[in-house]
C-alpha cells in the first residue's frame, strides 16, 4: 500500500488499559491521526504484534472528529483484516475505514478498542492454597504502527497496587496501580520494545471453555434459552491440598484467587430460571428481580480453585414479544449474542436458534463474522424435527454481547399443527377402544361357552326390548294420569276422552308388539332363569293398565254425571291404592330384571 | 366405602337416565380412575420437596444401566462389561442383575419418544416406580374382586394406593427393583389364582408370563415360586384337588421355568440351585396325584388300589430322596444360599454373613415399623383373616397363605415389610368391604321396610307384621350408623396417617439432607453431589476411588469415576480387603491401596453436622467384614470394655485407623458447636480423642461445604534420593 509511505501520524496512546477483568485485556488507543502528505487519505492501517494478535477478540475503531462535536456522536467504523505482502509477516494488520476521506493537513481522532483474551500468564504457574496468585503481562512500549509516530505515550492500569515487578524506562511513573510511560516522540514505524508486568491478580479468571446457548421459540409466547457452560478457573493451577478448614477460616488469605460466585445479568422479564447440572438441581442460587433487569448470582457446587473445572446449565424463559419481530410473513428474532455472565471469557461460543417446525426461508445476521450452518432438532410433538441454527464463534469477550438477528418465515397456522396432533391422538386411542370393544376377538366359534355368551347377549337384547315396551306403557299411563288432573282442572270431558282413546290404541299396539318378544324369548334355554320374572312383570303391567283404565273411566264418568269431586275421589281413592301399590311392584320388577 | 358413597350420586346419576348397573360401572370406573390418579401424585411428594432426581444407592446403578441401554442398545447392554466397578476385577452387568427395570424403563422411554415426546431417560426414571404403583392399585382391584367381590377390589386398591409399607419403595425416584417388582409379583399372584379358579390354559399361561416379568425384575421371584408350590401343598392336603389346579400349576410352572432361565442371572439356577426345588417336588408330587387319581378311577378294587397306593408312594419317596441325596452330595443341586438362611433363620445372618447383617434394611423389624407402614391395616388384618376362613375358597386360601408367610418374612427383615403389604392390604380390604357391606345391608333393608310400610298404608297387615319383626331394629340401626361412622373415621385416620408418613419419612432423596435452621427456615446439604460432582470434574477420568461400599453405585454413577467396590456385594474378599485397608495404620493402608491402584479415598463424616449415619458409625461393620477374611483385623482392638467409642478414652488402634485419620483430619482445630471445645463431634456427642492427625502417604484433596464428604488423595511415592 502505497500511501501509508506518504503519511505521517501522530499517535498519541492515550491509555493502555489492563482492565479490572479477569483474563481479557483491553486496551484503548486514541489516536490523533493527521494527514501531512499530498495525498488524501481513507484508509487507516492497524497493526498487531503476533503475540497478541493470536489473543484478540474484539476491535472497533470509532472516530470523532476534533472539530468540537458532542461526543455522543460517535460512529464506529468498517474494519477488515487485511494482508500485506510487503510487510512483517510476525504482524497482523487491520484496515479501518474512514468515514470521510481526511485530505492533506486535516487531522482527526481514532478510538480503537481492541479486547485480549488470554494475554495473562499465571507465574508462577502452579501455587498453593496459601500462595498469592501473580500473573505476567508482556507488551511493547512503542504501539506498533505501519506509520511513523509523533508523539506516543502509554498507561497501564493493574488491578491491584500491589505489583511484583514491572519493567522500568527512563520516563516511568507509577500512580498506585497505574503506570506510565512516555511521552515519545517520533517514533520510526514498527518500533517495538518489550514492557512485562508481574503483579498481584486475584480477580477471578473465569473462562468458559465452551458455552452452548439454546434459543427456543415457541409461537405460544415463549422464547426459552438454555445455557450450558463448560467453566475453569484460568488462573494459576492449585497444588497440593484443599483445605477446607483454612479455606472456611481464612478465605482471603488461604484460597484468595478462587472465586465463589458468578454474576448473570438476565433480561428483565426472565421467568421460570433454573440452574442445574448433569447430576441435578443446585440449590446455591439467588435471583434478583427488578423492574429494569433479573441478576441471578449462581454459585458453583464448590468453590472454584486455580485450575478446576465444573459445568452446568441455566434455563430460562423470555416473553415472546420482547425479542420477536414480525412484518407480515417475516419474522426476526433479535437477540443479545453473548452470554448473561459478566466478566466472562468464553472459548468457543455455540449460539443454537432452534425455530418452530414449518419455518422456512431462515437466515441469520450478526455485527461481527461468525460461522454459521444449519441441523435439526427433534423436541415434542415434532414429525421433521425443527431447524436449527447454528452460530459459532470463538474467542468471545462481554463486548460482543451485541445483537443478532434470525429471519425466517413462519405462518400461523402452523401452531394449531401440535395440539391437531394431540386431539386426533387421544381420538385414535378413544376409536380403538371402540373398536375393540365392538370386535369379536374369540378364537373358537363353536365352543360352547362362545355360543352360550352369544345366546345371553342376544336375550338381553330383547328384555331390554320388553323393559323398552313396559316402559312405554308405563309413559302411557303417566299421560292418562295427567289427562285426568287436566279434567279436574279445566272440567274439558272431550279432551280427556281424546286422550283415552289414543292411549288405547296405542296400548294395543303395544300388547301386540309385547308378544313375539316373549315367544322368542321363550325360545331360549338361558332366559329360562328370567322368564318367570319378565312373565311376572307383564301380568303385573297388564293389571296396573286395567286398574289405570278403571279409575280413568270412573273419573270421567263422574265428571260427565257431574257428581261432586269429592265423590269421585272417594270412587277412585280404593283403586289409587292399588295402582300406586302394583307401581310399586312393576318398578322392583325392573330393578330386579336391570340386576341380573 | 363404595356403597356409603352410592347413595348421594345415585340421584344425580339417575338424571341421566343410567340403569343402576351403569351407574354401579360409571362410579366404579371413576373411583379407579382417581385411586389411579391418587397413587400415582401421592408419590410426587419428593419431586415437590426436593426435585426430579434419583433417591438412594441402588437406585443410581439402575439409572447408569438405564443410561447405558437407551445409549448402546440390548445387545450392548447385556454384554456389558463394567471397567468402573470393583476395580481391578470389573463386572460383567448383563450377566449379573434383573434386566426387567431398566428394559421397562427404556421401553416406555422408546415409546414416549416414539409418539413425539421428548422426555429425558431420568425423568422416565424417576417416574417409574409412581406408574407401576398406580398399575399396582389396579390389579390389586382385580384381585379383590377375584378373591371376594368387587367392593372388596376397590378398597383394597384404594389402601393399597396410600400404603406406606409400599410407598417406602415406589416413591417418585426410588428407581429400584422394587418399584416394578411389587407390580409384578401381585400380578402373577391375580393370574395364578385367576387361572386355579377358571382352570383355563390362557390364564395359566398368563400366570407364567407374569412371573417371566417378575423373576426379571427382582430376586424376590424365589417367594413365589416357594410360596405357590406351598399352595399347591396346601390345597392337595386339605383335598381341594381338582383338575383346574393341574393345569394351572403345571403350565405355570413349566412355562415359568423355561422362561425363567432365560434370564441371565438366574439361567440354571432355576433347576438347581435348592431354593427351587420346593416348585420342583410338588410338580412331581402333582404327577404322582394325577396318576393315583387315573389309577383309582380304574381300578374298582379298593384294596388293590390300597397296596399299589402304597408301593407307589414309597417309590416316589424313596426316587425323590435319593435323587435329592445325590444332586446335593455331587453338587449339582447347590444348597441354599446365606440370604435364604437369614429369612428362615433371623440369626443366621449375624453369626455367618456380617455383609448382610450391615445393612439396615436387612435387619428384624421393630413393631413401630409395622405400625408406622401399616397403621390400620394392622387390626384389619387379623378381620380379615376371619372373614376369609369363613367364607373359605380356594382363592381365599391363597389370599391367607400369601398374607401369613409374607407376615412373617416382614417381621424377619425390615424390607420385606414391602412383600407382605399386597397381601396385608387386600386382606384389610376384605375386611372393610365385609364389614361396611353388612352395615349397609342393614341400613337399607330398613329403609325399605319403612318405605314400604308408610306408601302401603297403616291398614296392611302384612307391614304391621313387618314392623313388628323390625322392633329391635332402631338400636341395630343406630349401631350401624357408628359403626360405619367409625370405619369412616378408622379409614380417614388411615389415609391422613399415610399422606403424613409419605411427606415426612418416605420423600427424602438421601442424597440430598435437610434440616431445619434455627430460625425454621429448610437447610439443604448438598454435600454428596458437591463431592462427586468435584470427583466428575476435577480428578483424571481413570483416577480410582476407594471408598466403603455403600457409596460405590453413586460415585460411579454421579462421579463417573470407578471405584474398588460399591453395593453389588458379591465378592466379599474385596469389601473385606478396603475395610482391612480401612482400619489398619496408614502405612499398612498405603500398601493395601497401592496394590489396589487406588488414586483418591472418600469417606463421609458426619462429626460437623450431626449426620448420623457415617463411615464412623459404620466402622464396626468394616472392622468385622475385614476381620471375618483377615484375622489380623481384630473387633476388640477398636474397642474399650466392649464399647465402642471415638473420645481421649478410645482404643489406640482406633484413634490411629486410616478411618479415623481421615474423618477427623484437622477437626481438631474446628469449633463446631457454641461452648463446646473444639474438635467436638456432634454426631457421637464427645469430643475427639486424637485432635493432632498427620496424614504421611495422603493429603486432603477436597472436602465438601459441611465436612459430610472428605476425598483424599494418594500421594505417589517420595523419590528415593
Amino acid at each position: 500500500m502505497a500511501i501509508s509511505r506518504y503519511v505521517l501520524l501522530v499517535f498519541t496512546i492515550a491509555m493502555l488499559a489492563s482492565t479490572a477483568i479477569s483474563d481479557p485485556i483491553l486496551t484503548k488507543v486514541n489516536r490523533h491521526v493527521e494527514n501531512p502528505g499530498p495525498l488524501i487519505m481513507s484508509e487507516v492501517l492497524l497493526a498487531f504484534p503476533e503475540l497478541q494478535s493470536k489473543n484478540l477478540a474484539y476491535l472497533t475503531a470509532s472516530s470523532h472528529e476534533t472539530k468540537g462535536k458532542p461526543k455522543g456522536s460517535v460512529v464506529s467504523l468498517p474494519i477488515k483484516a487485511v494482508n500485506l505482502d510487503d510487510r512483517p509477516s510476525a504482524a497482523t494488520f487491520y484496515s479501518v475505514l474512514l468515514p470521510k476521506e481526511v485530505a492533506a493537513g486535516e487531522s482527526f481522532t481514532l478510538d480503537v478498542l481492541a479486547v485480549f483474551t488470554h494475554a495473562l500468564r499465571p507465574v508462577p504457574e502452579q501455587i498453593t492454597q496459601a500462595d498469592i496468585q501473580l500473573v505476567l503481562y508482556r507488551d511493547s512500549v512503542y504501539y506498533l504502527s505501519p506509520y511513523e509516530v509523533k508523539v506516543q505515550s502509554l498507561s497501564v492500569k493493574l488491578p491491584d497496587s500491589k505489583i511484583e515487578s514491572y519493567t522500568k524506562l527512563e520516563s516511568t511513573k507509577v500512580h498506585g496501580s497505574e503506570i506510565k510511560y512516555g511521552p515519545y516522540e517520533n517514533l520510526p514505524p514498527f518500533s517495538l520494545s518489550p514492557i512485562t508486568f508481574h503483579f498481584e491478580s486475584n480477580l477471578p479468571f473465569a473462562v468458559a471453555q465452551e458455552l452452548v446457548r439454546e434459543i427456543e421459540i415457541s409461537h405460544w409466547g415463549n422464547v426459552q434459552v438454555t445455557e450450558h457452560y463448560k467453566l475453569i478457573h484460568g488462573g494459576a493451577k492449585s497444588k497440593g491440598e484443599f483445605s477446607r478448614r483454612d479455606f472456611q477460616a481464612r478465605p482471603n488469605d488461604r484460597g484468595a484467587s478462587a472465586f465463589s460466585f458468578l454474576v448473570a445479568h438476565l433480561p428483565a422479564r426472565a421467568r421460570s430460571v433454573y440452574y442445574r447440572d448433569l447430576i441435578g438441581n443446585i440449590s446455591t442460587s439467588h435471583l434478583r428481580v427488578d423492574s429494569r433487569k433479573s441478576e441471578l448470582v449462581i454459585e458453583p457446587r464448590y468453590p472454584m480453585l486455580g485450575g478446576w473445572k465444573t459445568a452446568f446449565t441455566i434455563g430460562y424463559g423470555l416473553p415472546l414479544q420482547d425479542f420477536l419481530y414480525e412484518s407480515e410473513e417475516n419474522r426476526f428474532l433479535n437477540m443479545t449474542f453473548g452470554s448473561p455472565m459478566i466478566e466472562l471469557v468464553i472459548d468457543t461460543l455455540i449460539v443454537k436458534v432452534v425455530l418452530p417446525e414449518g419455518s422456512s426461508g431462515i437466515s441469520a445476521a450478526a455485527p461481527f463474522p461468525i460461522k454459521q450452518w444449519q441441523e435439526t432438532k427433534i423436541s415434542h410433538l415434532d414429525i421433521g424435527g425443527r431447524p436449527v441454527v447454528v452460530l459459532e464463534k470463538t474467542n468471545v469477550v462481554p463486548e460482543h454481547n451485541q445483537y443478532f438477528q434470525v429471519y425466517y418465515k413462519f405462518s400461523g397456522l402452523s401452531m394449531l399443527r401440535e395440539p391437531l396432533m394431540l386431539i386426533s391422538g387421544f381420538l385414535f386411542v378413544f376409536a380403538a377402544c371402540i373398536g375393540y370393544m365392538h370386535a369379536d376377538t374369540s378364537i373358537s366359534k363353536s365352543s360352547a361357552s362362545y355360543l352360550a355368551k352369544q345366546q345371553w347377549e342376544e336375550v338381553q337384547v330383547l328384555i331390554q326390548k320388553v323393559q323398552n315396551v313396559i316402559n312405554r306403557c308405563l309413559a302411557m299411563h303417566d299421560n292418562l294420569e295427567a289427562s285426568l288432573r287436566d279434567l279436574s282442572r279445566t272440567g274439558d270431558v272431550q279432551a280427556c276422552k281424546a286422550a283415552r282413546k289414543s292411549a288405547d290404541g296405542l296400548l294395543k299396539e303395544l300388547s301386540k308388539e309385547m308378544k313375539p318378544l316373549l315367544t322368542s324369548l321363550q325360545a331360549y334355554s338361558s332366559a329360562a332363569q328370567i322368564l318367570p320374572k319378565v312373565e311376572e312383570l307383564v301380568a303385573k303391567e297388564r293389571e296396573l293398565q286395567e286398574k289405570v283404565m278403571l279409575k280413568h273411566s270412573t273419573a270421567v264418568e263422574g265428571y260427565e254425571r257431574k257428581s261432586g269431586a269429592r265423590d269421585i275421589d272417594h270412587r277412585v281413592a280404593l283403586l289409587q291404592q292399588k295402582i300406586t301399590a302394583l307401581k310399586q311392584e312393576v318398578d322392583d320388577l325392573l330393578q330386579f330384571i336391570d340386576d341380573i | 366405602m363404595a356403597a356409603v358413597a352410592n347413595m348421594p350420586v345415585s340421584d344425580l346419576l339417575k338424571s341421566f337416565k343410567l340403569k343402576t348397573k351403569q351407574q354401579e360401572l360409571l362410579i366404579r370406573v371413576s373411583i379407579l380412575c382417581l385411586v389411579y390418579i391418587l397413587a400415582f401424585i401421592t408419590r410426587l411428594f419428593s419431586v415437590l420437596r426436593y426435585e426430579s432426581m434419583i433417591h438412594e444407592f441402588d437406585p443410581y446403578f439402575n439409572y447408569r444401566t438405564t443410561l447405558y441401554l437407551t445409549q448402546n442398545g440390548f445387545y450392548d447392554f447385556w454384554n456389558w462389561f463394567d471397567y468402573e466397578s470393583w476395580y481391578p476385577l470389573g463386572r460383567i452387568v448383563g450377566g449379573t442383575l434383573y434386566p426387567g427395570l431398566m428394559v421397562t424403563a427404556a421401553l416406555i422411554y422408546r415409546i414416549l419418544h416414539f409418539l413425539r415426546f421428548a422426555v429425558h431417560i431420568r425423568e422416565v426414571c424417576v417416574l417409574t416406580a409412581p406408574f407401576f404403583a398406580s398399575n399396582t392399585t389396579l390389579v390389586a382391584y382385580f384381585f379383590g374382586k377375584e378373591i371376594w367381590d368387587t367392593g372388596a377390589g376397590l378398597v383394597a386398591a384404594i389402601l393399597i394406593a396410600v400404603c406406606p409399607g409400599y410407598i417406602s419403595r415406589s416413591v417418585a425416584g426410588s428407581y429400584d427393583n422394587e418399584g416394578v417388582a411389587i407390580f409384578a409379583l401381585l400380578f402373577t399372584f391375580y393370574l395364578f389364582v385367576k387361572a386355579v379358579n377358571t382352570g383355563s390354559l390362557a390364564w395359566s399361561l398368563a400366570s407364567a408370563f407374569g412371573y417371566f416379568y417378575m423373576v426379571s425384575a427382582w430376586g424376590g421371584y424365589v417367594f413365589i415360586i416357594n410360596l405357590i408350590p406351598l399352595y399347591v401343598l396346601v390345597l392337595l392336603i386339605t383335598g381341594r384337588y381338582s383338575m383346574r389346579l393341574y393345569v394351572a400349576y403345571n403350565c405355570m410352572y413349566v412355562l415359568g421355568m423355561l422362561l425363567a432361565m432365560q434370564i441371565r442371572f438366574v439361567g440354571f439356577q432355576h433347576v438347581q440351585s435348592g431354593e427351587h426345588m420346593a416348585a420342583m417336588g410338588v410338580f412331581f408330587l402333582m404327577q404322582v396325584f394325577y396318576f393315583l387319581d387315573w389309577v383309582k378311577h380304574m381300578l374298582s378294587d379298593t384294596k388293590l388300589f390300597q397296596a399299589f397306593l402304597r408301593i407307589t408312594v414309597t417309590c416316589a419317596v424313596t426316587v425323590g430322596t435319593i435323587a435329592l441325596g445325590l444332586g446335593m452330595l455331587s453338587g449339582y443341586i447347590s444348597p441354599w444360599t446365606g440370604r435364604f438362611y437369614s429369612l428362615l433363620d433371623p440369626t443366621y445372618a449375624k453369626d455367618h454373613i456380617p455383609i448382610i447383617a450391615s445393612v439396615s434394611e436387612h435387619q428384624p423389624t421393630a413393631w413401630s415399623s409395622f405400625m408406622f407402614d401399616f397403621h390400620i391395616l394392622l387390626f384389619l388384618f387379623p378381620a380379615g383373616l376371619y372373614f376369609c376362613f369363613k367364607r373359605l375358597s380356594d382363592a381365599t386360601i391363597f389370599i391367607v397363605m400369601y398374607g401369613l408367610t409374607s407376615m412373617y418374612f416382614a417381621g424377619v427383615m425390615v424390607r420385606l415389610i414391602l412383600v407382605a403389604t399386597p397381601a396385608v392390604c387386600l386382606i384389610s380390604a376384605i375386611a372393610v368391604s365385609a364389614t361396611v357391606k353388612n352395615l349397609t345391608v342393614l341400613l337399607r333393608s330398613k329403609n325399605k321396610g319403612v318405605q314400604t310400610g308408610s306408601t302401603k298404608g297403616s291398614g296392611s297387615s302384612k307391614a304391621s307384621s313387618k314392623a313388628l319383626l323390625d322392633q329391635s331394629q332402631p338400636f341395630q340401626k343406630n349401631g350401624a350408623i357408628a359403626l360405619l361412622f367409625g370405619a369412616f373415621y378408622l379409614l380417614s385416620k388411615y389415609a391422613t396417617h399415610c399422606t403424613w408418613v409419605t411427606s415426612e419419612a418416605y420423600s427424602s432423596p438421601s442424597i440430598v439432607l435437610a434440616a431445619r435452621g434455627a430460625h425454621g427456615s429448610r437447610v439443604i446439604f448438598d454435600d454428596y453431589r458437591e463431592a462427586y460432582f468435584w470427583l466428575r470434574q476435577n480428578t483424571p477420568p481413570d483416577a480410582k476411588v476407594m471408598s466403603w461400599w455403600d457409596y460405590g453405585y453413586q460415585i460411579t454413577a454421579m462421579g463417573n469415576r470407578t471405584v474398588i467396590v460399591d453395593n453389588n456385594t458379591w465378592n466379599n474378599t474385596h469389601i473385606a480387603t478396603v475395610g482391612r485397608a480401612m482400619s489398619s495404620y496408614e502405612d499398612e493402608a498405603i500398601e493395601i491401596m497401592r496394590s489396589l491402584d487406588v488414586d483418591y479415598v472418600l469417606v463421609v463424616f458426619g462429626g460437623v453436622t450431626g449426620y448420623s449415619s457415617d463411615d464412623i458409625n459404620k466402622f464396626l461393620w468394616m472392622v468385622r467384614i475385614g476381620g471375618g477374611v483377615f484375622p489380623v483385623i481384630k473387633e476388640p482392638d477398636y474397642l474399650v470394655n466392649g464399647e465402642y467409642r471415638v473420645d481421649k478414652g478410645a482404643a489406640p488402634k482406633m484413634l490411629n485407623c486410616l478411618m479415623y485419620k481421615l474423618c477427623y483430619y484437622r477437626f481438631g482445630e474446628m469449633l463446631t458447636e457454641y461452648g463446646k471445645p473444639p474438635g467436638y463431634d456432634r454426631a457421637r456427642g464427645v469430643e475427639i480423642g486424637n485432635k493432632d492427625i498427620k496424614l504421611e502417604h495422603l493429603e486432603e484433596a477436597f472436602t465438601t461445604s459441611n465436612w459430610i464428604v472428605r476425598i483424599y488423595k494418594v500421594k505417589p511415592p517420595n523419590n528415593r534420593w
